[in-house]
C-alpha cells in the first residue's frame, strides 16, 4: 500500500501519529536495532532512518555530531541499506530514509530507489534536492511506489507550497520554524497561521518537525497536524541514558 | 539547452526549502544589478576610490631575466584594499546587500582574506557581521582573525569535521537558514548554489578586464599564458573570464598539490584522478570524496586552497578543455615564494605562490617575445607565521618565544 494511504488509515485510529528519527550507525547499529524495537513497541507509527553524510547542511549540532561520529566509526551506505531492509522486514510500520542527495547520486538514483523498493522502504526525505533540480529522481521513485516527501518551510510562499504539493508524495513535512534541526520551536499564533497555510495547500497528511520534543509539544499539535516528528530529542536521550530509555520516553509523549 | 544556474552539467542550486525564497530574491536582485549599467559604474567607483583599482600589472623583469624565457607579468591583486582579490567580490555583494535592505552579513573564510574583506565591507556599510572559520584555519591565520575582530566582526571558530573551509561553509549555511530574513550570506568564491558562481565571477571579471588593457599597453601583445591558483576558483575566474575566447591565450589553473598528488594529502580536484562528480554544499561539481559520497579531508600549506570542491564553471571549462589544470606542492610553493621575494621584493600569498610555481616551470621554454601573466591573488604577510615556520627561521622563532614569555609573565 502507498505510504499516504497507510498513514491515512493509521490516522483514523489515533489523534496524532508519531514519527521518530535515528542516525544509522550512531551510536552503533546494535543500539539502532534496540532503539527501533523500543520505538515500535511503544507506539511509534513511522521511522526515518538517516544515512549519514559528511556535510549534513540542514542539521543542527546533535544530528550533525551523530552523522560525523557514525562515519568515524566506519559506517557505509551499503550497511545502512542492509539495516533498513532488516527493519522493514522485522517491524510492521513504514520506514523511510532521510539523507542528502550526494549519497543517492553516488549510489545511482535508480539503483538506490530499486533497492528501497526491494527492501520495503516506503519513502525518501532528501532536504537538499528541490524538485526542480531532478525530474528523473521524482518520477522514477513514483514509478517504483517510493514516496518522495517534500518539506514546507515558514518562508515558502503559497504559490511554492502548491508547487511542492504537486511534486511530492506520501506526506508533507512542515518545518515548525526556519533554521536547522534540534532547537526548541515556539508553537504560537504565527505557527498556527503558517500551519493553516500548509493545510490549505495540500490534502496530504501533514507532519510537523524541527524542535518537537515534549508531551506538551505533541498535545499542542493535536487537531492541527497528522503526525509529529521527534528528531534530535531521542538522540539526546540515547546519548544521556542509553538505548533502554527510549521506550518510556515514547510512551510518555502521548499519555 | 543548459538549465538555468548550470554550466554544462555542473552547478545548480541544491538548497533546503527554507532558502528557496531567499535565492529567488537574490537571483532577481542580481539580475537587476547585472542589467543596470549604473550599478556597475557605482561598483567601479567604489573599487577605484576605496580599493586601489585598477591594480597594476607589474613586469617582473628580474624573474624574467632569471628564467631567460617569457616576459613575466604579475597582476597585483595584493594591492587591493585588504590585500587580496576577495575585495572585488565582497564590495560588489555589499552594494547588492544595500539594495536588498538587509542589515546583517555572514561569511565563511579559509585563509581569512574573504573574512577580512567582508568585515571591512560590513564596517564601511554599517552591517552586523559574523565570520565562520574552521578551527585549523583560525590557528593558521591568526593575524586575519585579529583584524576581523578589531573591525567589529564576530569570528566563530568551527570545530566540526576537518575544521577547515568546507566546515565553515556548512556552519554559515546553518546560520543563514535560521536568520534568512535579515541576513545575506556573502559567499566567498565562485562556488555554492546558483547564482553565487556566476555572481562572484561577474564581480571578479574586473581583474581580467583590466589585465587585457594593461598587457596590450605594456607588452603590445596578448599574453600566451595566464596562470592562476585555484581553491574555489574566484581569482582564476576573474582573470580567465575576459580571455576565454581570445585565440592563442592558454589558461592554466594551479591547484594545491600539498605533499604530492600521490600521497592523498592534497586538494587537487581537476588535476589528478582523486575527485569525482558530486553534489554538496548546494551545487554539483568535482569533489574529493570516497565511493560512498563522503567528502575527504584535504591538505595544503595554503589555507585558501584546501577546499574539497571547485567552481562549477571551472569544472565545465576543464571538461571542455578550455583551461589546463596543474598542481604545485607545498615545498615548491615555499621555493617559489622565496625566489619571488629575493628577485622582485614582492611577497605573494601562499595561495598565489602556486601559480608562480607553474609559471616558473614553463617560462624558460617560451620566447622572450612572449608574455605570461601570473594572477597574484593576494599578499603574503597574512601567512607570516606559516611562512616563517616553513623557512624554519631561527630569529623569528626566538622572537615568538620571547613574546610568549613576556605574555605568560604579564598574566
Amino acid at each position: 500500500m502507498h505510504l499516504e494511504d497507510r498513514l491515512i488509515n493509521m490516522r483514523r485510529e489515533k489523534d496524532i501519529l508519531l514519527m521518530t528519527h535515528i542516525v544509522l550507525g550512531y551510536p552503533s547499529f546494535e543500539a539502532n536495532r534496540e532503539v527501533v524495537r523500543q520505538m515500535v513497541e511503544n507506539g511509534v507509527d513511522c521511522i526515518e532512518m538517516q544515512i549519514p553524510f559528511s556535510e549534513p547542511m540542514a542539521d543542527g549540532p546533535v544530528i550533525m555530531k551523530a552523522n560525523l561520529d557514525s562515519l568515524k566509526r566506519g559506517t557505509e551506505v551499503k550497511q545502512c541499506l542492509l539495516f533498513g531492509a532488516e527493519m522493514a522486514r522485522t517491524h510492521n510500520i513504514p520506514f523511510l530514509y532521510m539523507t542528502y542527495y550526494n549519497i543517492i547520486f553516488k549510489y545511482g538514483e535508480k539503483e538506490f530507489i530499486d533497492e528501497c523498493a526491494a527492501s520495503g522502504i516506503t519513502g525518501l526525505i532528501v532536504p537538499d534536492l528541490p524538485p526542480e533540480q531532478s525530474d528523473g529522481f521524482f518520477s522514477y521513485a513514483a514509478e517504483q511506489n517510493i514516496s518522495t516527501i517534500l518539506i514546507y518551510s515558514p518562508t515558502s510562499t503559497d504559490e511554492r507550497l502548491a508547487e511542492l504539493d504537486k511534486a511530492g508524495s506520501g506526506f508533507i513535512y512542515c518545518m515548525a520554524r526556519r533554521g536547522v534541526t534540534g532547537s526548541k520551536s515556539e508553537l504560537d499564533d504565527t505557527f498556527d497561521t503558517y500551519l493553516q497555510r500548509c493545510r490549505k495547500a495540500t490534502a496530504k497528511p501533514l507532519a510537523v518537525g524541527f524542535g518537537i520534543r515534549s508531551r506538551e509539544d505533541i498535545a499542542a499539535l493535536k487537531g492541527k497536524a497528522d503526525m509529529a516528528v521527534i528528531g534530535s530529542e531521542t538522540i539526546r536521550l540515547v546519548d544521556a541514558e542509553g538505548a533502554g530509555s527510549v521506550g518510556q520516553f515514547i510512551t510518555d509523549l502521548r499519555s | 539547452m543548459v538549465k538555468k544556474g548550470y554550466f554544462g552539467s555542473w552547478g545548480g542550486a541544491f538548497i533546503p526549502e527554507v532558502l528557496h525564497q531567499t535565492f529567488k530574491e537574490l537571483e532577481e536582485y542580481f539580475s537587476q544589478a547585472k542589467n543596470d549599467p549604473q550599478f556597475w559604474q557605482e561598483y567601479l567607483k567604489v573599487m577605484s576610490t576605496y580599493s586601489c583599482r585598477p591594480t597594476p600589472l607589474t613586469h617582473a623583469e628580474n624573474l624574467s631575466r632569471h628564467f631567460g624565457g617569457a616576459q613575466i607579468y604579475i597582476k597585483r591583486e595584493d594591492l587591493n584594499h585588504t590585500g587580496a582579490h576577495k575585495a572585488n567580490n565582497v564590495m560588489g555583494q555589499g552594494l547588492l546587500v544595500k539594495r536588498m535592505g538587509k542589515k546583517r552579513v555572514i561569511a565563511e573564510t579559509g585563509a581569512g582574506q574573504h573574512g577580512m574583506a567582508t568585515a571591512t565591507m560590513a564596517a564601511k556599510y554599517g552591517f552586523d557581521c559574523t565570520i565562520y572559520m574552521g578551527e585549523v584555519d583560525v590557528l593558521r591565520q591568526r593575524p586575519n582573525v585579529f583584524w576581523m575582530e578589531k573591525m567589529g566582526a564576530t569570528v566563530v571558530s568551527v570545530k566540526d569535521g576537518s575544521r577547515t573551509l568546507k566546515d565553515a561553509i556548512n556552519e554559515a549555511f546553518r546560520d543563514w537558514v535560521t536568520n534568512v530574513d535579515t541576513t545575506h550570506y556573502v559567499f566567498g568564491t565562485a562556488c555554492g548554489p546558483a547564482p553565487f558562481p556566476e555572481m562572484v565571477s561577474w564581480f571578479q571579471s574586473i581583474v581580467g578586464n583590466e589585465a587585457i588593457e594593461q598587457i596590450l599597453a605594456q607588452h603590445g601583445r596578448k599574453p600566451v599564458r595566464i596562470y592562476a591558483c585555484v581553491g574555489g576558483g574566484s581569482n582564476a575566474m576573474g582573470v580567465f573570464g575576459r580571455f576565454l575566447d581570445e585565440e592563442g591565450v592558454e589558461l592554466v589553473g594551479v591547484e594545491a598539490g600539498g605533499r604530492g598528488i600521490d600521497t592523498g594529502k592534497h586538494a587537487a580536484r581537476l588535476c589528478g584522478s582523486d575527485a569525482s562528480p558530486g553534489v554538496a554544499q548546494g551545487y554539483r561539481t568535482m569533489f574529493l570524496q570516497n565511493d560512498d559520497g563522503q567528502m575527504l579531508e584535504t591538505h595544503s600549506v595554503a589555507a585558501g586552497l584546501d577546499y574539497v570542491g571547485v567552481s562549477p564553471i571551472l569544472s565545465d571549462l576543464w571538461e571542455r578543455g578550455k583551461v589546463r589544470f596543474e598542481s604545485a606542492t607545498d615545498a615548491e610553493v615555499i621555493e617559489a615564494l622565496d625566489l619571488t621575494m629575493k628577485k622582485e621584493g614582492i611577497i605573494p600569498a601562499l595561495e598565489s605562490a602556486h601559480a608562480f610555481v607553474q609559471a616558473f616551470k614553463e617560462a624558460p621554454a617560451l620566447s622572450p617575445d612572449d608574455a605570461v601573466i601570473i594572477n597574484m591573488s593576494g599578499r603574503g604577510d597574512k601567512d607570516i607565521f606559516t611562512i616563517a615556520h616553513a623557512f624554519d627561521d631561527p630569529s623569528w622563532k626566538k622572537f615568538i618565544i620571547q613574546r610568549g614569555l613576556e605574555y605568560s609573565k604579564s598574566k
